[in-house]
């Protein structure tokens, strides 16, 4: 409507008062667009998660009436050592999904930009950049039958890897002994996953001028100080997207677990979402199931809260 | 989207070819184009950096070419010679079993079926609403952005449960139907927030002009909005149509008889039976990496533009 203010403030009073009428109704008029949108979104959204709220605080089995039982649900939850067992795991799929990939992606991202790019021609850093993003296109479950084959203790390729290098002594049961089961998931996570932060972040380094890291090179500057002078400040916003991005997914990395391990040996790798899907399809323990969920929402939803929060101080102190 | 689509990348070949022979040209002088710096100073450490990246990326892709292998060997070559060796021949009989076995025909033709519909159904919902929210600017758009990004991070472990009650009620369950709703809705959360944030940078005197030409909302909305997004329709399309192909746990959840199946929920479900031996995993798992891997060259184009897709020059 700001087309119109103008010509609005020569006029008379009720003639403002007319023409935010108009405007309030043009807006109404697109009301109707909104409809499908809203109606879908609440059958399909907004009832479901709150008959999961309800659900956590009842005693139900999927079937017949849900017994309230108030905080019951969450008072067991904090008392059930499977559950922080699955929560502990969880900080360190966090780790594998969204630190460790954020940082290698970062070096990989400004090696490539900043060294293989202006040395050896775009073409090599694209072509080496497609074949690290490859695995991000596989479907989570075919990634994870992918490395449960290769990885399996009898006929597997790693095995027979390190068998062929002479490092026979290192073969493993890697999936299936609990000591090595959460690492091995969590390597295969990085593998999965690396090539998401790159792209992104070799995207956001396109802004960045090349003859910046030219006259950084001419003046003497180490690859090291370029990367912490250069492409660290640049894409900062790209960081925090990404971390906030890759988080929220380890958060809720349920298909690797499913496909891998399904939570074992002993519970070595379980993790609350697959925690809750065992309880609300397993042991049709929904009430129980729901709290679980409830609690990896709230956890998700402060996260998210937290990292806008922070990411919006932290570059708004730089204008 | 066949259409835009081919226009833009028309556009982008001409531009690329433009700029290669701008570069083929000799310099005129001294004024060289500061986006061309010169590749000289290829030090041995530019080398060793170099090398370094190609073995990582060769890193990266030991598991498909492991996976290819053995895809193509018969089982008694595979005891024999272990899964490192490339196969002898070319043995399609692995992957001919695996694919009548689990009907694979039928379990590509329903996870195609659901991912086109998703991303069509999606888009569509995603355009109404941002009319509505970008371009209507409604009161209380804040509110349902807010509330839909949430939507977006919320964990669907806490909507499963609800959702598979729910769909058993009216009759939805085990339908592929019931599983493309929830994905439209899932998906459009995103594709709404994108376009909205598109749409309310959108040019008002171009809406003004079709106004007074007579047009009304309906027809400005398809006739003007639609025409000039659609390179963002189009990137939406196909990141709508690769997640939901990617999606595992609604679908396993909900599509619980064999003829329904997704890919994913198939593979996953036959890899949890442990029934598979080597040959016929690795069979199954190229089946199911093939057609990703040709999405991800058809759509690299619009991907790669994905990200700066939302800007309206």
């Amino acid at each position: 409507m700001t087309v119109q203010a103008p010509k609005a403030a020569g006029k008379s009073r009720a003639g403002q008062a007319d023409q935010a009428a108009r405007a309030g109704r043009e807006r109404l008029a697109y009301l109707p667009y909104l409809v499908p949108g809203v109606l879908l979104f609440t059958a399909v959204i907004g009832v479901p998660f709150l008959m999961n709220l309800y659900t956590s605080f009842t005693e139900w089995e999927g079937i017949g009436a849900p017994r309230w039982i108030g905080l019951g649900n969450y008072a067991e939850l904090a008392e059930d050592g499977e559950f922080w067992a699955s929560f502990r795991n969880n900080v360190l799929v966090v780790v594998g999904m969204a630190i460790v990939p954020t940082a290698v992606g970062l070096v990989l991202a400004a090696v490539l930009t900043d060294l293989i790019d202006r040395h050896f021609g775009p073409r090599a850093a694209s072509a080496l950049r497609a074949c690290i993003y490859l695995p991000q296109v596989l479907p989570i479950v075919i990634a994870g039958i992918v490395w449960s084959w290769l990885l399996n203790p009898e006929s597997g390729a790693v095995n027979a890897l390190l068998d062929a290098v002479g490092l026979g002594s290192l073969a493993h049961d890697w999936l299936g002994d609990p000591a090595t089961a959460l690492w091995t998931v969590m390597a295969v996570m990085v593998w999965v996953q690396i090539g998401f932060p790159l792209v992104v972040f070799m995207s956001g380094l396109q802004r960045v001028d090349p003859s910046l890291y030219e006259a950084a090179e001419i003046d003497g500057a180490s690859w090291a100080r370029r990367f912490r002078h250069i492409t660290l400040p640049q894409i900062r916003p790209e960081i925090f997207v990404v971390l906030l991005w890759t988080t929220i997914a380890a958060l809720k990395a349920f298909a690797h677990i499913f496909v891998l391990t399904k939570g074992g040996p002993g519970g070595a790798t379980n993790v609350p979402s697959y925690y809750s899907y065992v309880n609300f399809f397993e042991r049709t323990d929904v009430g129980y199931g729901s709290a679980i969920s409830t609690v990896l929402t709230l956890i998700i939803l402060a996260l998210t809260v937290v990292f806008l929060r922070v990411q919006s101080r932290d570059l708004g102190e730089e204008r | 989207m066949s259409a835009g689509d081919a226009t833009t990348s028309a556009t982008t070949t001409a531009t690329t070819t433009a700029a290669a022979r701008a570069a083929a040209a000799p310099p005129a002088g001294a004024r060289r184009p500061a986006r061309r710096p010169r590749r000289r100073r290829r030090g041995p450490s530019a080398y060793a950096v170099l090398v370094g990246m190609a073995a990582l990326a060769g890193i990266m892709l030991i598991p498909f070419v492991v996976v290819v292998f053995n895809a193509l060997k018969t089982p008694a070559e595979y005891t024999a010679n272990g899964p490192l060796a490339p196969p002898e021949g070319l043995y399609l009989g692995g992957m001919r079993d695996f694919w009548e076995r689990v009907g694979f025909g039928r379990v590509l033709f329903n996870s195609f079926l659901i991912s086109a519909s998703v991303a069509v159904g999606a888009v569509l919902l995603s355009v109404l609403n941002a009319y509505a929210l970008g371009i209507g600017r409604v009161k209380g758009r804040m509110w349902v952005l807010v509330a839909l990004l949430m939507a977006n991070t919320l964990p669907q472990e806490a909507l499963v449960y609800p959702l598979f009650y729910l769909s058993k009620q009216v009759g939805l369950y085990d339908t592929r139907l019931g599983v493309i709703i929830v994905f439209t809705v899932i998906q459009s959360a995103f594709g709404t927030y994108l376009l909205s944030s598109v749409l309310s940078t959108f040019p008002r005197p171009l809406l003004e002009a079709a106004r007074i030409d007579g047009a009304g909302r309906w027809q400005i909305l398809w006739r003007v909005v639609v025409p000039v997004v659609r390179p963002t329709l189009s990137v939406l399309l196909v990141f709508f149509f690769i997640w939901t192909w990617n999606e595992f746990l609604i679908p396993l959840v909900f599509l619980q008889s064999n003829d329904n199946q997704t890919v994913s929920v198939a593979l996953g479900v036959l890899h949890g039976q442990r029934l598979m031996d080597a040959t016929m995993s690795s069979a199954a798992a190229l089946l199911g990496l093939i057609p990703t891997v040709v999405f991800f060259l058809v759509f690299q184009r619009t991907l790669s533009r994905g990200l700066t897709a939302g800007a309206i020059k």
